[in-house]
């Protein structure tokens, strides 16, 4: 084996070996797939309670009837009743709560209220307001003596569901999501943007704790500092890599695992389907039916949207966005470990990093900031520039990947990243070789300016 | 034959000097001492010697052809400042070092046994080095140094650390690391380990060489030729029948015996001084004095520094 081989695996197996990578590794998964799971379990266990709500109005009956009940919310209207007792007595009677309206509700906005002893749900609440405001616009239409206006309203009634295609140059078509690429640019993004951190920040501390204990020079002695650092940096990114395709692993079989036991238990005595309720904030949507001739072929349209988002999620390219992200998070690793390795190699111990981390940390920072941006205007000159400028654009073009990045772009912007890496291993390694034998003072800018421009080592 | 030679070792760093027209010639199976005070500029000529730095001038020749990068393999270096991944176990870290030395992995495995059982430590090897004690963990360092079998070895000041007992130990390791052929480096300030070790040295101080040759050659150039009578008798009249040809340091009573030192003159000669002796009462011993290094070490050191403030004040006298 090379010397920088033996690095290498030394520096992979004492990380991969310690207790915190494993517990990392293993819990992380778990709150991965707790993200994906337990809205499912929510939503499916929603159906275990029906609420009763009372209806009051304070004069007339203009809402008998007319406010529908679901499959969680059951509406009782309620006549010749007082208000005051019923406000006493409502739970004895078996009520979640009461829906006391006013006549005034036609112009008067908040003229009518929702009483119960507990917060009530936002679902709750967003369906009787529209359901009112719906009856109170049908009311005020009637007003105006249309014939056969619930015929008309009927006709008119319409629902959009925008169908975002994507076509290439082949003319193929895709349907897509951009809910989808929104939540896939922002976790990839993101965790470029933590994975840099991390990692680098651990190879700093390794080339801290090499200088501290003081076994630089044994090693220097066998071996050059360009292959220590090198090794130092290839076996920790192989620490990132091994972690992150284990944490993919492991998540997908846990949710597997996980959601093929809640539908299997959900079968039968609930509409909702899983991998719909995963992806689309349709939560509510069996309270926006409302009629329960409805929920047959509303249920239908349900099962067709989650089609759509399995159909979504199957037309995102996966081997590209999961190749991408392994060379950009390889090509922006390598690049910032490298200088993390330079101000390791500069300072005596972690608390002395905090000045040369400035200049480390500032574009790390600026370029999610960039991929921020990214969600609201792909296209963008900013997202653009910030997708090609190597500081910047593994964090930046993850963002814009799932929005669809063209080709010569997405080339152009590896080879500048892994040119720049070159770039700056070569002069990390001249700060490195200085600085790892150097100890006590803290270095100025101007001397580790010295230790590059020194020919000599 | 000469292993390595240095010639002519300028360093400077960027406020100062540390290396200043330095020579060493380093025999081939010898035990070679570095020595000088703090800041000297020992550690930089090891560094050097190790290729971890390049001298500013001056060559360096390794079996009589220039020195490459490759020959530090061939070189075991304990250097002063020394650590081990406190967290890793000893015997896979010493294993590490031995395979990052150039042994395969069996090989290295095999001496790591060898030389484990040697110092007694076989059962350290499943212990992380920080439950080790320093002294504990300096063994380990040793070993790893030697273990790679280097032509050339060097031990920057190799007994700080160690007991009376470890250090009797390493010491009989070193000398029968000479005894298989191999060549030593080491700097030391314990000038008793010199006597018994080194076969040459060089005294480096600020920057220069102040001294150099074979150890025997030195002592001798800094005896002052003066012996030590001890024997039984009167000491007056010893001191009255020597008093015409010799110089009396001292002399003093110790426990019954009566000690004398005396230095040479030109008309006298060691003989005469016994003849004197043996008419004074029973000779116990006789001794030449041969300087302590340790004296030299103070000497010559304080005396370059007194020359050299004289300059220093005689310059500003000047500038005045």
């Amino acid at each position: 084996m090379s010397k920088t081989g033996l690095i290498i695996r030394r520096e992979y197996l004492t990380r991969v070996r310690k207790k915190s990578f494993i517990i990392l590794t293993l819990l992380t998964p778990v709150f991965m797939a707790a993200m994906f799971v337990i809205p499912v379990l929510v939503m499916t266990s929603k159906g275990q309670e029906t609420k009763r709500i009372a209806v009051v109005e304070q004069q007339g009956h203009f809402f008998k009837g007319k406010i529908h009940s679901t499959k969680y919310l059951k509406f009782d209207y309620l006549e010749n009743v007082r208000l005051d007792s019923l406000k006493k007595h409502f739970d004895e009677l078996g009520y979640y709560a009461i829906l006391y309206i006013s006549p005034k509700v036609g112009y008067i906005p908040s003229a009518v209220q929702l009483i119960s002893h507990k917060q009530p749900s936002i679902e709750v609440v967003t369906y009787i307001s529209e359901t009112l405001k719906k009856e109170i616009e049908r009311q005020k239409l009637l007003a105006y003596n249309i014939k056969d206006l619930d015929k008309i309203l009927k006709s008119v009634e319409t629902d959009i569901r925008l169908k975002t295609i994507i076509i290439n140059a082949a003319g193929e078509e895709k349907e897509t999501s951009t809910g989808i690429a929104m939540a896939l640019a922002y976790i990839s993004g993101l965790l470029i943007y933590m994975l840099t951190f991390m990692f680098g920040a651990m190879v700093m501390r390794g080339v801290i704790e090499e200088k501290t204990n003081r076994i630089v020079e044994v090693l220097i002695s066998s071996v050059k500092p360009f292959q220590l650092m090198m090794g130092k940096i290839i076996g920790i990114a192989l620490v990132g890599l091994t972690q992150f395709v284990l944490w993919i692993a492991l998540t997908l079989v846990l949710v597997t695992a996980t959601t093929g036991v809640v539908m299997h238990k959900s079968k039968g005595n609930s509409p909702i389907q899983v991998p719909a309720s995963l992806f689309s904030d349709k939560a509510d949507q069996t309270l926006q039916t409302p009629n329960p001739a409805n929920t047959k072929v509303l249920g239908q349209e349900e099962l067709s949207q989650a089609e759509r988002m399995l159909n979504a999620l199957k037309a995102v390219n996966w081997g590209l966005i999961i190749g991408a992200f392994i060379l950009f998070f390889l090509g922006g690793y390598l690049l910032y470990a490298s200088l993390f390795a330079a101000v390791g190699a500069a300072v005596d111990n972690e608390t002395d990093t905090q000045q040369f981390m400035l200049p480390i940390t500032i574009p790390l920072i600026l370029a999610l900031f960039i991929a921020m941006g990214t969600f609201q205007n792909p296209e963008s000159q900013l997202a653009f520039w910030g997708s090609l400028i190597p500081f910047t654009s593994p964090v930046v073009m993850m963002a814009r990947l799932p929005f669809g990045v063209p080709a010569w772009q997405l080339i152009v912007s590896i080879v500048l990243l892994f040119i720049t890496f070159i770039g700056t291993a070569w002069v990390a390694a001249k700060i490195y070789r200085t600085g790892i034998l150097m100890y006590g003072k803290k270095p100025t800018w101007k001397e580790m300016w010295k230790w590059i421009r020194f020919r000599n080592y | 034959m000469i292993l390595f030679h240095a010639d002519n070792i300028v360093k400077n760093f960027s406020n100062h000097r540390a290396l200043d027209h330095v020579t060493i010639k380093v025999p081939e199976n010898s035990i070679y001492g570095l020595l000088g005070p703090n800041g000297a500029g020992k550690t930089t000529l090891i560094r050097i010697i190790n290729q971890i730095t390049a001298p500013d001038e001056g060559t360096l020749t390794y079996l009589n052809r220039p020195m490459t990068r490759e020959d530090i393999f061939t070189i075991g270096y304990l250097p002063e400042e020394r650590g081990l991944y406190k967290k890793m176990k000893v015997g896979e870290q010493a294993l590490y070092l031995a395979q990052l030395k150039g042994l395969s992995r069996h090989d290295a495995l095999k001496q790591l046994k060898h030389w484990f059982e040697k110092f007694g430590i076989g059962s350290w090897w499943n212990k992380k080095v920080e439950e080790l004690s320093k002294g504990m963990q300096q063994k380990v360092q040793f070993i790893v140094t030697v273990i790679h079998e280097p032509k050339l070895m060097i031990f920057d000041e190799p007994f700080t650390g160690f007991d009376p007992i470890n250090t009797q130990q390493l010491k009989k390791e070193i000398l029968s690391l000479r005894e298989k052929g191999a060549t030593i480096i080491f700097s030391t300030h314990d000038m008793g380990s010199v006597e018994e070790l080194c076969d040459h040295i060089t005294l480096i101080n600020e920057s220069r060489t102040l001294l150099e040759g074979p150890i025997g050659e030195v002592r001798e150039r800094y005896s002052e030729n003066e012996y030590e009578l001890r024997f039984d008798g009167d000491v007056n009249l010893l001191t009255a029948t020597l008093n015409s040809r010799f110089q009396i340091l001292e002399h003093k009573k110790e426990n019954k015996d009566s000690v004398v030192r005396i230095r040479m003159t030109n008309n006298g000669s060691p003989n005469d001084a016994l003849h004197a002796l043996l008419e004074a009462g029973k000779i116990i011993s006789f001794n030449k004095i041969t300087p302590r290094m340790n004296d030299i070490f103070i000497k010559v050191v304080s005396e370059y520094r007194e020359k050299n403030n004289k300059t220093v004040t005689a310059e500003a006298e000047n500038n005045k």
